[in-house]
Formats: C-alpha cells, sequence, structure tokens
C-alpha cells in the first residue's frame, strides 16, 4: 500500500513537473487555453469539495469567484500582490462564513435557491456602492506579469486542491460528510457536529474560489461587476463536476477538461446559440449521466472486471445472480 | 407620493402574487422546482410584445392566446422533461435536485432562443398609457387593468382550488401524495395538470408585466428569484400565502425604491428573505413539513 502510494504521488509531481513547464514550449493561445483549463479544474474540484458529499447544490460560484476578482481590482494599487491576495481570500471567507451561517442549517432547496441569487445580490451591492460612495463603475487592473505567472499560480492552487479533497476523502472529515450527505438524522446521532462540518468545508472551497477569481482578475485590463459576476461561471462550474462525478477525487476534473475544450470550440463557432447548446448539454447530461462520468466508468469497468477472474463455477453463480437482481 | 408609492406597491405585488401561484402550483403539487419559470415568462411577454407590434392584437385579448399556449408549453415539458426524471428519482430530495438541475438548462434553452429571435434589447410596448387619477395620484391605467387582471386571474383560480372536486383533489396530492392514490386520484395526472396550469400563469404574468414594464430576454432570472422568495414566504402550496407575500414584497420594493435606493431593492428583498427563513422556516402560512 505504501509502495503504491509513493507510486501515485511520484506520478502526480511528474505531472505538475510537466505541467509547469508546459508554457516554454507554447504559444500565448495554448497558454490562455491552460489558464481557462486550470481554472475551471481548480473551480469544479472546489466545488466539489463541499457539495459533492454533502449534495448541497451551490449556484454561488460566480459570487466568490467576482469576489476575488473585484477585490483584486480594488486594492491592486493600493497593496502589494500578496497581500492583495491574502485580503481577498480574507473577504472571500468572511462571506463564505456570515453565508453559511445564516443558510446551512435550511433545508436543500432553500440553500439551493438562495445560492442561486447570492450572486446577483453581491452584483447589486457592488454596483450600488461604486455608483453612490466611489462615483466610478468600472475599475482597471495593471499588473507587471505576464499570462505565465498567472498560470503558474492557478496551478499551484489546483494542486493544492487536489490535495486537500485527497487528504480529506480519507481521515474522519470526510467520512463525516459522507454521512451527512447520506443522513442528516443519522449523523447527528453519531455525535458529528453538522453544522460546524458543513461550515468548514463550504468556507474552504468558497475561499479557493475566491482565490481563482483573485488569481484571474489580471487577464482583464477593465473589471466591473457586470463582467466578473456573470452567471454562466456558477452554470458552467456545475455542470462540470456532475459531468465528472462529485463524489470522486478526480470527477470535476475529468469532466472540466472535455467540457472546457467543447465550450471554447462552441462559443468561437456558434456565438448566438451558445446558451441553446450549452442548455441541451445540461439537460442530455442531468438525464444520461446521474452520477457523472467517473461513476459511470466504475460502474462498467464494476461489472465487466470481475467475472473472468473467478472460477467457472463460482463466475456463473454470479452471473445468475446478477441477472435475476435485474 | 405616498399614494402614488402604494398603488404602485400593489400593482408590482399583484403580479408578483400572480406569478408565484404558478410558481408553488409546480412545487407543491408536482413537486418539480422549476428554475426556467420566469424564461416561461419573459416568453409570454414577447409573445404579447409580437401579437401587439405586428398583429395588432391588444394584450387582453392576447392573454386568449398566450394563456393556452402556456399550458401546452407546461404540459408537453412536464411530459417529455419531468416524467422521466420523477419515474426515477428514488425519494423527494433526488427529484427536487434532479429538476433543478433540468430545469437549469431548459432556462439556457429558452433564454437562447429568446436572445436569437429578439436580441438583447429592452422591449416595450405602449397600451393604454393614459394617466388616470385616483385619491389624489396619477397612476397609468395600463398599471391599474394589470393589477386588475392579477386579482381576477388569481382568485378566479383560488376559488377553483377550494370549491371544486377538481380543486380537491389537486390539493389532496399536494397534502399526501401517498394516500391520495388510496382514494382513487391519479397522482400522475394531477402532477401533470398542476404543472401545466403553472405554466399558464407564468404566460398570464408575463403578459400582465409586459403591459406596464420594459423586459429584456435574460431578466427572467430576477423573476424567478422573486417568485421563489414569495413562494417559500407564503408557504411552499399555499395560494393565500402567495397572495399575501407577493403583495408584501411588491410593497416593500415599492417602497425602497421610492424612499431609499433604487438599487437597493433586491437586497431588501433578499433581507426580507433570510429574516423570514431563520424566523419562520415554514413561511409565513406553511406548516413544517421536514
Amino acid at each position: 500500500m505504501n509502495g503504491r502510494l509513493a507510486l501515485i504521488l511520484a506520478a502526480a509531481l511528474v505531472a505538475l513537473a510537466a505541467l509547469a513547464l508546459a508554457p516554454f514550449y507554447l504559444g500565448p493561445y495554448q497558454i490562455g487555453l491552460l489558464i481557462g483549463l486550470t481554472g475551471y479544474v481548480t473551480l469544479s474540484s472546489a466545488w466539489a469539495l463541499f457539495s459533492g458529499p454533502t449534495r448541497y447544490v451551490s449556484l454561488a460560484t460566480v459570487a466568490f469567484f467576482g469576489i476575488g476578482a473585484y477585490t483584486v481590482a480594488a486594492l491592486n494599487e493600493v497593496l502589494p500582490y500578496p497581500l492583495v491576495l491574502a485580503a481577498a481570500a480574507a473577504i472571500g471567507l468572511a462571506v463564505a462564513l456570515v453565508v453559511g451561517l445564516s443558510t446551512l442549517r435550511l433545508a436543500g432547496v432553500y440553500f439551493v435557491i438562495f445560492t442561486f441569487g447570492l450572486a446577483e445580490l453581491v452584483r447589486q451591492l457592488v454596483t450600488w456602492y461604486e455608483v453612490n460612495v466611489t462615483g466610478t463603475l468600472g475599475r482597471y487592473i495593471f499588473m507587471s506579469f505576464g499570462p505565465e505567472q498567472i498560470y503558474w499560480q492557478l496551478l499551484a492552487l489546483m494542486a493544492i486542491t487536489l490535495f486537500i479533497s485527497w487528504w480529506i476523502g480519507r481521515n474522519r472529515l470526510g467520512l463525516a460528510l459522507k454521512v451527512i450527505g447520506d443522513d442528516e438524522v443519522v449523523a447527528a446521532h453519531c455525535g458529528i457536529y453538522i453544522a460546524r462540518t458543513k461550515l468548514a468545508l463550504f468556507a474552504l472551497s468558497a475561499v479557493i474560489i475566491t482565490l481563482v477569481g483573485a488569481i484571474q482578475a489580471p487577464r482583464w485590463t477593465y473589471v466591473e461587476p457586470g463582467i466578473v459576476f456573470n452567471p454562466t461561471l456558477s452554470f458552467l462550474t456545475l455542470i462540470m463536476a456532475l459531468l465528472g462525478g462529485a463524489n470522486r477525487l478526480w470527477g470535476p476534473a475529468l469532466g472540466a477538461v472535455p467540457l472546457f475544450l467543447l465550450f471554447e470550440w462552441l462559443s468561437a463557432r456558434f456565438p448566438d446559440h451558445y446558451s441553446i447548446i450549452l442548455g441541451l448539454l445540461f439537460i442530455l447530461i442531468v438525464f444520461a449521466l446521474p452520477g457523472g462520468v467517473a461513476a459511470f466508468a466504475e460502474r462498467m469497468f464494476g461489472q465487466r472486471k470481475p467475472t473472468p477472474q473467478m472460477p467457472g463455477a463460482e463466475s456463473a453463480l454470479a452471473r445468475d445472480t446478477a441477472e435475476a437482481r435485474r | 407620493m405616498l399614494t402614488t408609492a402604494i398603488i404602485a406597491g400593489l400593482v408590482l405585488g399583484g403580479t408578483y402574487a400572480l406569478v408565484a401561484m404558478g410558481l408553488t402550483l409546480q412545487y407543491g403539487i408536482a413537486r418539480i422546482m422549476n428554475l426556467a419559470y420566469g424564461e416561461t415568462m419573459i416568453a409570454a411577454a414577447f409573445a404579447a410584445f409580437v401579437l401587439k407590434d405586428a398583429l395588432g392584437l391588444n394584450p387582453v385579448t392576447g392573454l386568449l392566446l398566450v394563456v393556452p399556449a402556456g399550458f401546452a408549453f407546461g404540459y408537453a415539458i412536464y411530459g417529455v422533461m419531468m416524467r422521466p426524471l420523477v419515474a426515477r428519482a428514488g425519494d423527494r430530495g433526488a427529484l427536487e435536485i434532479d429538476s433543478i438541475l433540468a430545469t437549469f438548462g431548459l432556462l439556457f434553452v429558452i433564454q437562447g432562443v429568446l436572445l436569437v429571435l429578439f436580441g438583447s434589447n429592452y422591449m416595450s410596448y405602449s397600451y393604454l398609457n393614459i394617466p388616470v387619477s385616483i385619491l389624489g395620484a396619477n397612476i397609468a391605467a395600463n398599471r391599474l387593468l394589470a393589477l386588475g387582471l392579477a386579482l381576477t386571474i388569481g382568485l378566479t383560480l383560488y376559488a377553483l382550488l377550494r370549491y371544486t372536486r377538481w380543486g380537491t383533489a389537486i390539493r389532496a396530492v399536494a397534502v399526501a401524495p401517498q394516500s391520495a392514490v388510496l382514494v382513487g386520484i391519479d397522482v400522475n395526472r394531477a402532477a401533470r395538470f398542476a404543472f401545466a396550469l403553472g405554466g399558464a400563469l407564468a404566460a398570464a404574468g408575463g403578459v400582465v408585466v409586459s403591459m406596464y414594464q420594459t423586459f429584456t430576454a435574460t431578466s427572467g432570472v430576477t423573476f424567478t428569484m422573486k417568485a421563489l422568495i414569495v413562494v417559500i414566504m407564503g408557504g411552499v402550496g399555499n395560494l393565500l400565502g402567495a397572495l399575501s407575500a407577493g403583495l408584501i414584497l411588491g410593497m416593500v420594493e415599492t417602497f425602497v425604491a421610492t424612499y431609499l435606493e433604487p438599487g437597493l431593492t433586491l437586497a431588501a428583498t433578499y433581507a426580507i428573505f433570510l429574516t423570514l427563513l431563520l424566523w419562520r422556516p415554514q413561511g409565513l402560512f406553511g406548516k413544517a413539513t421536514r
């Protein structure tokens, strides 16, 4: 087991190193693609960190993403960059705690509805503040570094996010979350602090999402609330995590990579019909792959793999029972 | 100023109440959380616009065409999209999540079609735009007509559900879907009918809104949000609750916009929503169900 773990770790490090070196061999367009890819893998993994095990469907992704981006826009000329990032993370954390404390004890569908409008609320508050207090709506971001630096920061954040979800899946917290997702009453009887556990995970997920927004902000030179709080981002994140499978470590990444490339292609080829195709694809995924690609693959391989390994009689018995069950 | 605000609040609130009634039918009886509800409304608003501008049909006559179309649309959507999800869902929670996700896709499809057909500009048409004086305040006649229509449609529906045999069956499904089967009610048919009725109410709401407001292809989401808030405030499945919550919300919004700041209406809506949920999670008139 330890040998296997070391092997996986080594493979992950090699893959990470290869990804980190990629900008030296690629043109600006490909680096842009990589930034988008890394960003969405991180977003959907962070989303699944909370929503996967607890089954609380959050549509607030863009609220936190926008908070991150807007903090950078507001503070980039006042503070040094690392402090700007820290400020963004702190604001994201504060908002997540307020939202979490007031909504996480609500039943599932109320949570969905509240998060559904949260981005709109934050956007309206920021717009109101900008128009009435500072007197300007848009802000400019001038940063001294190029797309490679943005990519490396995102890559590091992605690695950290994947590591966190791997680590959580392997300890008591992950188990507690699964019990909460299955049945909150049972979880309470097991002595799990439901509210505290959910709040911690929601805040962690929100801080990561905020940081993705903050890191990606310098990609725009001009920022206004309508741009950074675009609700499509929440939908994309959700659909990616669902396609891949929100309950698996690699699930969100598995959904994010093909969908991001597909969306890039679609928005270039069919800009007018983009949202129709997006919607149809969304419906298709909900109908065809309820548990996501990862669960689907496990089911397929899970059914096929054991059969040839079993001795003849047992295999026939297993097949018979399996058929009887169907 | 005060009278104007009160009447404007009543008009807005009446529209919200009408719109929320449809959503509460869909969610309370068919158990479908329909996130594409506002888009159905906006599609109806565009239909009224086309009928008025291209065919010269006034919106009240338009209602007679658009409302049945909304019913047919809801009926078809339930049969094609929702029925398989209902059949697949193991429990109510699973159906809620599945319906949220599927109608989310539907939201994008309808919005995309509207964008392709009409573009993203603000739309409006002029109908009965003549001032009427009530208690010293000048109000446009179209607003008063909108309020009258909203109240008429809403109260008719309430009476139908409350006093007819058919309405009793529908309400039985809302209260106890398992037991309704035992007394010979076809739950699936009732659910489909309630969902279609919700579509018809969304269409009616869209036409009513288009009489006095501008709208764009993308403004459906805000209506869904407000309808959801009204539904939750009033208690899920409760028509009178939806009516009173809609009126409260319309009043609060108008007063915040008139006396405080037009940019903060949504924040006010949310503040009410959150306070209410924390104080009475089952809504003003709802019974605790879970």
